[in-house]
């Protein structure tokens, strides 16, 4: 393969880039200039449109389609930049943010735009505390240097840009819950529809991107939108920034078109560069925790928006990918998957609420050494039964917790047994006892009260 | 026994208490308005000023909030309660906040966390006798690539090892960061040491 050219992490690395003359002497805002100046809104929806730029939060919605829901006689318009980057094993949008803060300005002019906005909020989680004070200083760059304000480039266009700190909540990742956190409520997710395209942020029309789709507008613009179907593959164009992290040589951010092989960006040279101290590869969750878990066996997926899926994986995710060393005990790592749901759960939804807590607990009772057989299918019956594909939830937020709960404990099924199988006899009748004694002692659960052996 | 009866009428003695909020707090929550179409919208910069200022949020703060923003005390709380970075009751000076998600788990992040509480004596969500430091673990900080990693504060430390906790917890400046900060949000309150903020860089630009 032909050595590929980094397009969104061009500039990391080049001195003082997060100063505007920098990033300008590099053709900087040149997009923004020539869209504002040149192009109409609904002109540059289709170019983006025909480009097929799917949104790099998760989801992989089209972005082009989600601008063109805008019902056409809007009067107010809100983008939202979602950089409330929560999932474990994600941190490119940090790393966009830090290195580069002006590319994601730009794109956010470009974008607001397009979509005819009057106010553009950048939700930035608040553990962001450096990139915080790295993209205020440079928005206020911007405003100086009239890239943000009122009448922009000559034109009638006025844009205002704001950075809107969160406080700590996984859930305002969601779109909608992310509005609801920005009118300064409970970050509780709206029922859909009305789509946020409808009525979102203050009850108007609203898009919510990822600021990694941001980043990548400019770019498609200035290069054109067969430059960016040519990069990737057919259903899944254009560059996309890999993480991996955990107990690889070269752990970070790399660039690479979409349909990059899991096995590629451990052991590659341009990438992860294999493991650290000798250690093995026991598996692999490859786009954040939410999408589920591949096996040594099954490192070659492909990471785009379909391979994956084959794989029995929920979707690409952000392509995080955290290896998970062989001398790890499974049932640790089961446990904490566990409780990043169980404490992230919002609590709006029963199944949600109540199922995680309760995959928590068996979890952590396998972790202590009081695992039954019948737990492993206990969990994989639980999961099946959550989230918003079985149209029992508001968000998606329960099935991200249900394939990575159910791909572990289904693909290392032999390990969890046989760890099961060598525990000491009566740790279970212990445990139990220990968590719940009315278990033992109310003498109506009769039979019941007896350890299961199955 | 008679019945006994609840004084309503004699105000509670908290009312009287002299404001909480400073004015310039009360502006800085104001200047945040024009930013939103709502008056809750600012609720969450409100919140973020506050504890900055005063360290923790408490409840008759949180009703001066409420005030400033005219919206019902209880609404201040509801919101509040749901995110996990605002303290209802006093911490410490520092807070050491730690990631316990997968990537660093991998890497060691449980004796880590474990050396952390042996060097403070505290447990998570626990403070010093002192008041100097307060022990937090959270999920995910999105520097996976640095884990096992943890907050001081503002400031990220990464890559720890368990040697280094000691030499980290001693540091006086460990809360120290080494870039340019905004205006917008105040450093968290007590804070021992003095950054330089976009004013001062005005200034330097200016001499």
């Amino acid at each position: 393969m032909a050595k590929y050219e980094p397009v969104l992490l061009k500039n990391v690395g080049v001195p003082n880039i997060r100063t505007l003359n920098v990033y300008r002497s590099r053709g900087g805002y040149n997009a923004a200039k020539k869209v504002l100046t040149e192009w109409t809104g609904d002109q540059t929806v289709e170019v983006i449109k025909s480009s097929g730029l799917r949104g790099r939060g998760g989801a992989g919605f089209p972005c082009g389609m989600k601008w063109s829901f805008l019902p056409p006689d809007r009067k107010i318009t809100y983008l939202c930049v979602n950089a409330d980057e929560s999932e474990p094993g994600t941190f490119c949008n940090r790393v966009l943010m830090e290195e580069d803060p002006h590319q994601l300005l730009e794109g956010i002019l470009i974008a607001g735009y397009a979509t005819r906005s009057t106010a553009a909020y950048i939700y930035m989680r608040v553990e962001f505390h450096e990139q915080f004070h790295i993209l205020q200083k440079a928005l206020d760059e911007a405003y100086a240097a009239g890239v943000f304000g009122k009448k922009l480039f000559g034109t009638e266009y006025n844009l205002e840009c704001y950075i809107h700190r969160g406080a700590g909540a996984y859930v305002c990742g969601e779109e909608t819950g992310l509005i609801e956190s920005l009118e300064g409520k409970r970050g509780w997710p709206r029922i859909k529809p009305p789509f946020p395209a409808v009525e979102g942020l203050f009850r108007r029309p609203t898009v919510v991107n990822n600021v990694e789709t941001i980043c990548c507008v400019p770019h498609i613009v200035e290069r054109g939108v067969d430059w960016f179907k040519s990069i990737g593959t057919e259903n899944s164009s254009g560059p996309k920034l890999y993480t991996v992290s955990g107990p690889v040589k070269r752990p970070g951010c790399y660039e690479a078109p979409l349909g990059l092989s899991c096995r590629e960006l451990i052991f590659g040279d341009d990438f992860g560069q294999g493991m650290i101290d000798g250690k093995k590869v026991k598996g692999c969750i490859p786009g954040g925790l939410s999408v589920g878990v591949l096996t040594e066996k099954e490192l070659d997926c492909k990471l785009d928006f379909d391979d994956v899926r084959k794989y029995g994986l929920l979707g690409l995710g952000t392509a995080g990918a955290i290896v998970i060393p062989h001398d790890a005990d499974i049932r640790q790592v089961l446990a904490n998957v566990t409780r990043f749901y169980s404490h992230e759960s919002c609590g709006q939804c029963t199944q949600c609420r109540e199922g995680t807590n309760w995959l928590y607990k068996i979890a952590q009772r396998i972790a202590m050494g009081a695992g039954r057989i019948a737990d492993l299918d206990l969990m994989v019956e639980v999961t099946k039964n959550m989230g918003m594909m079985g149209g029992l939830s508001i968000c998606g937020l329960p099935d991200g917790a249900a394939f990575p709960i159910r791909t572990i404990v289904e693909k290392f099924r032999p390990e969890f047994e046989d760890h099961i199988r060598r525990q000491e006899p009566g740790r279970v009748e212990q445990v139990i006892r220990h968590v719940n004694p009315a278990a033992y002692e109310l003498p109506i659960l009769g039979q019941r009260s007896q350890p299961a052996t199955v | 026994m008679a019945w006994q009866t609840v004084d309503r009428l004699t105000p509670v003695v908290d009312e009287k208490a002299p404001a909480v909020l400073s004015d310039a707090v009360r502006e800085k929550i104001r200047s945040f308005f024009p930013r939103y179409e709502t008056r809750r919208a600012a609720l969450l910069p409100a919140l973020h000023i506050v504890q900055d200022a005063l360290g923790h949020v408490s409840l008759s703060a949180m009703k001066e909030i409420a005030e400033v923003l005219e919206i019902p005390p209880s609404a201040v709380m509801d919101t509040m309660s749901f995110y996990t970075h605002f303290w209802d009751h006093p911490k410490g000076k520092k807070v050491i906040v730690l990631c316990r998600s997968l990537s660093c788990q991998v890497m060691g992040a449980d004796r880590v966390l474990a050396e952390v509480k042996d060097q403070l004596k505290i447990d998570e969500h626990g403070t010093t006798v002192d008041g100097q430091y307060s022990l937090l673990t959270e999920e995910c900080l999105a520097a996976c690539d640095h884990a096992p990693c943890m907050l001081v504060n503002e400031k990220l430390h990464k890559r720890i090892k368990p040697d280094d906790v000691g030499k980290i917890i001693k540091d006086t400046k460990n809360a120290d960061v080494s870039m340019l900060r905004s205006d917008l949000f105040d450093k968290p309150a007590m804070a021992s040491v003095d950054l330089p903020t976009t004013s001062d860089v005005k200034e330097m630009k200016d001499a």
